[in-house]
């Protein structure tokens, strides 16, 4: 069985995750929503991956070992100013769209494995990430014509 | 209606020592609250001396109280309430009957200002709009050039003045930087309306305190805000059949003291406590299953959420006996007619938007709405917020219009005639602390502040100065007088005030008043209507057609301009005329054919305004603020049906620490509006509370050593102050500062340069709540220590209000004496 490759992929991408949003939300504290609302979730990402760790216990011991590949590098550091918020915000997003459909992935398998445990944690973390999704994608609009086209 | 009456002879009180004067019982079956007219009038004069009255409201907060000007020689010489006025039946508070004498100031703004190097130098008119509109056509000239600019208005214009600027921001510059200092004040109840009906618009009418028999108010020291409002519930706790009331409240504020419940919460818990007081409805089955059926959505889903929160939780997360919880659900569940108000101990707190939408919850459970008796009021702090929200010049788009709908802004360019794309609508306008935010980060580069105080009104003031010190940063400031922030300006516009100039504005149970002039401005002092209409000239603002973008000149004609732009939307003005509102009470909106002389109450037939195509959002996740799509929205398939949000309790930002013990709180007394640019120049008033104060718990003053009097210092990570300390009812844990003192009035006149803060916005926190963006002023970690001993003095904080001191420390009497007197002449019906 493949599952454990992608609970270990999305236990790592939320890792990754809530790792980003820490880093992003102190290097724009001068925004203050931001550094509250990526503080949140951090915390959520945290969660998530608390969660997820006893899944990836149980169907690790009937995988083989993880390939490295499924792996993508997105974050590689903060950036300073309006430009800079921008691009890390769109970071997160794309970091956020890797949860996002890891979870709609093993909510599949969750079904086709019938696991009724992995679904319902499936159930209570999918819809917070979609929500950060949300926030970033509402954030980047407000910000995108004064960080793109107002110098 | 009676059919006759007759005035008692006046008596006088002094309205210092008595913010609310004599009572006038009533009770629901009372044809009407009694009349009580309150006149105040300058030293010597004598009602026969006045040489004409002039019909006007008051503008020093948002009740809208109706009164007429006194006016002898050309001069403002008092007030007198207007007893035909549906909203207070002639009475007045101490702020009405006083404040009007800062406009006969010798230091009013007379000429123009510009900078000089480190200074400011008078100037003609010419030469100020010169500056202004040479550097405006320099930012605009170029691609993103609309970006540069951010306009930051108030509460406190009049109608057709926001509405003008309003046009020349979206449709002249194309700049949806553009915000209100109602984004500190009544921007949550803008979003809680939003959210949970649709549209902004305040469902309920004054009378409704005639008729409940149950008044809950929710973060709202209505005695000190809106003194009026007061007497007419405080009329009726004193008749026959007295409304119950619940209070939520840190403070032993006098509508603490006078309830039957007090949940004196800790700040930033609002919304367990919230959650706990409708899961006692839900338990005990206190719900209009019905009307919940009919008129709402989302019900299940708030069952779910509120489960988690019994009344031992909130016990201990708010800090309130879970007796008192069930108590005060008993009273929300079992009441008739059930009055809510709403105000600044929720908007300004975390989760504000949240918790104000608990408030409309608890109504669309028990059908408590559209109803004599059965109202919610989401309040305003300012007299003239709600026309701001109204019309425009803040975070909303005229009439209520939905930025994210393209008919709405298809109808806006109609209406002024401009390509749609003139008008930014990719977001939501800019709101203010953004708005700084870019000016902090230099990409605008034109800030044009109007009847504002941010250099005390915003959190994190040294972050403020800062900002409004960069050389970058081209500043105006239209204003009376030379406030903190006038100081940092490159050009001050010196503008006539109320009494000065023409317009209306609306209440928070959106009932239009008309003020009219009085009496000239002072020297060169111009109204804000003809500031904007001589800036748009200048700029030489076209529609399509190579037109005149304004095609209004004088109030009127602005007016009629409104009418036509809330013409089918919820504020819809066009039954109302200027003829119409003079004499008699004022008008409710919507005024139109449908209600030729306008609608008592909103919703009357539980249909709200969230058809997809009326209303004013496509809604939020209010724990995040990320904004719902249209096609999100529509799903919902909401056919007129109100939304019942549920959110679960979150921690505020800032908690306190080892280091941080203390929850600051900052607020306001019955004597001072805002930073005290007209009140503080009014004697009465400053003389009642001439200079800032913290208030202490009994214990906690104990535990640090400090009583009444003592010097002590209040430290967050930001900023720091130094105050006299009361030892009164706030709750411990908490220590409370009123907002309202700056600099104007010390020799450092801007900041505290080195010295001791005085303004407590040196220490709130740079926050917001996710949908309303209000500041969380409530909500901040200090650490307090005493300084200095009290050397047998006192604070100077009124002994009136909240900072009723507590022990026996010796404290005069706050009293205004022989030049607080005011008339008082009952009406009784006969």
């Amino acid at each position: 069985m493949n599952l454990a490759h992608y609970l270990g992929l999305l236990h790592k991408a939320e890792v990754d995750l809530a790792a980003a949003y820490r880093a992003i939300g102190e290097a724009h504290m001068d925004e203050p929503d931001v550094f509250y609302d990526c503080e949140k979730f951090a915390a959520q990402c945290d969660r998530h991956a608390e969660r997820l760790q006893p899944f990836a216990d149980r169907y690790g011991e009937e995988a083989d070992d993880e390939p490295d590949r499924l792996h993508s590098e997105l974050f590689t550091g903060t950036r300073e100013g309006g430009l800079g918020l921008l691009r890390d915000l769109h970071d997160l997003y794309l970091m956020a769209a890797e949860c996002d459909i890891s979870w709609t992935l093993v909510g599949q398998a969750g079904q086709g494995a019938r696991d009724t445990d992995l679904m319902e944690v499936v159930t209570g973390c999918e819809g917070e990430t979609a929500m950060q999704m949300a926030w970033l994608r509402t954030r980047m609009k407000h910000a995108a014509p004064q960080a793109l086209v107002v110098s | 209606m009676p059919t006759s009456r007759h005035a008692e002879s006046p008596t006088a009180t002094d309205r210092i020592e008595d913010p609310w004067g004599a009572r006038t019982p009533y009770g629901p079956q009372h044809p009407s609250w009694p009349a009580r007219v309150d006149t105040f009038l300058e030293d010597g004069i004598d009602a026969s001396d006045v040489d004409r009255w002039v019909q006007s409201a008051s503008i020093l907060h948002s009740n809208g109280d109706a009164l007429d000007i006194a006016v002898k020689d050309g001069r403002i010489v008092g007030v007198r309430g207007r007893a035909a006025d549906r909203i207070n039946r002639g009475r007045l508070g101490p702020k009405d009957l006083f404040g009007w004498q800062a406009n006969n100031s010798p230091d009013r703004l007379t000429r123009p200002l510009v900078r000089d190097g480190d200074r400011l130098v008078e100037a003609d008119w010419e030469t100020a709009m010169g500056r202004v509109v040479d550097r405006s056509r320099e930012l605009l000239d170029g691609p993103g050039g609309w970006g540069h600019f951010g306009f930051y208005t108030s509460g406190q214009l009049f109608l057709e003045e926001y509405y003008t600027l309003g046009v020349i921001g979206k449709a002249g510059i194309g700049t949806p930087h553009m915000d209100g200092n109602t984004r500190l004040c009544t921007a949550t109840a803008a979003a809680a309306l939003k959210a949970s009906f649709g549209t902004d618009g305040q469902p309920s009418s004054y009378t409704d305190v005639d008729h409940c028999d149950a008044i809950a108010l929710w973060g709202h020291n209505v005695a000190e805000t809106q003194t009026v409002l007061w007497m007419r519930m405080l009329d009726r706790r004193r008749g026959p059949n007295p409304p119950a009331m619940v209070a939520v409240d840190p403070r032993a504020t006098p509508v603490a003291r006078e309830a039957d419940v007090h949940l004196a919460v800790r700040n930033g818990t609002n919304q367990a406590l919230m959650n706990g007081l409708i899961r006692e409805l839900l338990v005990h089955g206190w719900i209009d299953e019905r009307y919940v059926d009919e008129h709402t959505q989302g019900f299940e889903k708030l069952q779910q959420a509120v489960d988690a929160y019994p009344p031992e939780r909130v016990a201990q997360i708010c800090d309130v006996p879970a007796g008192q919880v069930r108590a005060a659900a008993e009273i929300l569940g079992t009441c008739e007619r059930l009055l809510s108000t709403v105000l600044q101990g929720f908007y300004q707190s975390n989760q504000a938007t949240a918790a104000s939408c608990q408030v409309n919850n608890i109504h669309l459970l028990r059908g408590m709405l559209g109803r004599p008796g059965a109202g919610i009021y989401q309040m305003n702090g300012q007299p003239t917020a709600q026309n701001t929200r109204e019309a425009g010049a803040d975070g909303d788009l005229p009439a209520m219009r939905n930025w994210d709908n393209d008919e709405h802004i298809r109808q806006l360019a109609e209406l002024w005639n401009v390509e749609v794309d003139k008008i930014p609508h990719w977001a939501p306008p800019t709101h203010a602390m953004q708005i700084f935010r870019y000016a902090e980060q230099g990409s605008i580069k034109l800030l044009w502040i109007s009847a504002t105080n941010p250099a005390v009104s915003l959190p994190d003031l040294a972050r403020i100065r800062r900002i409004l010190e960069r050389d970058d940063l081209f500043v105006v400031v239209q204003d009376l007088f030379l406030t903190e922030t006038a100081r940092f300006a490159d050009v001050v516009l010196p503008a006539a005030t109320w009494g000065e100039k023409l317009g209306t504005f609306t209440s928070v149970d959106r009932t239009i008043h008309i003020s009219d002039k009085a009496v000239e401005p002072p020297g060169e002092a111009r109204p804000d209507l003809d500031i904007f209409l001589d800036y748009a000239r200048r700029m030489d603002f076209r529609d399509r057609d190579g037109g005149p973008l304004i095609t209004w000149d004088d109030p009127e004609s602005a007016f009629e301009a409104w009418k036509a732009c809330s013409a089918g939307r919820p504020c819809d003005y066009t039954g109302v005329t200027y003829d119409r509102l003079r004499g008699g009470s004022g008008i409710q909106w919507p005024c139109n054919a449908r209600h030729p002389d306008g609608a008592e109450r909103l919703y009357t037939d539980g249909v709200f305004n969230t058809d997809p195509d009326y209303s004013e959002t496509y809604g939020h996740d209010i724990p995040t603020g990320a904004a719902h799509t249209e096609s999100e929205y529509r799903a919902k398939e909401p056919k007129g049906r109100a939304f019942l949000h549920a959110v679960d309790y979150e921690p505020s930002p800032e908690v306190p620490s080892d280091e941080h013990p203390l929850l600051l709180t900052t607020g306001r007394t019955v004597y001072h509006f805002h930073t005290r640019t007209k009140t503080g120049r009014a004697p009465q008033l400053d003389g009642a509370a001439p200079d800032v104060w913290v208030e202490l718990a009994p214990d906690d003053a104990r535990g640090l050593g400090i009583a009444e009097g003592d010097l002590v210092e209040v430290r967050s990570p930001r900023g720091m102050i130094t105050a006299r300390a009361r030892v009164c009812g706030v709750r411990p844990g908490v220590v409370f500062v009123p907002f309202h003192y700056g600099y104007w009035d010390t020799p450092a006149s801007t900041g505290p340069e080195g010295g001791a803060g005085r303004a407590v916005n040196e220490a709130t926190v740079s926050g917001w709540d996710p949908v309303s963006k209000q500041p969380i002023f409530k909500v901040a970690a200090v650490a307090v220590r005493k300084v200095a001993g009290a050397a047998g003095g006192h604070a100077p904080a009124p002994t009136v209000g909240g900072a009723e001191p507590v022990g026996d420390a010796a404290v005069p009497r706050t009293s205004g004496g022989r030049a607080a007197m005011a008339t008082s002449t009952v009406e009784e019906a006969s």
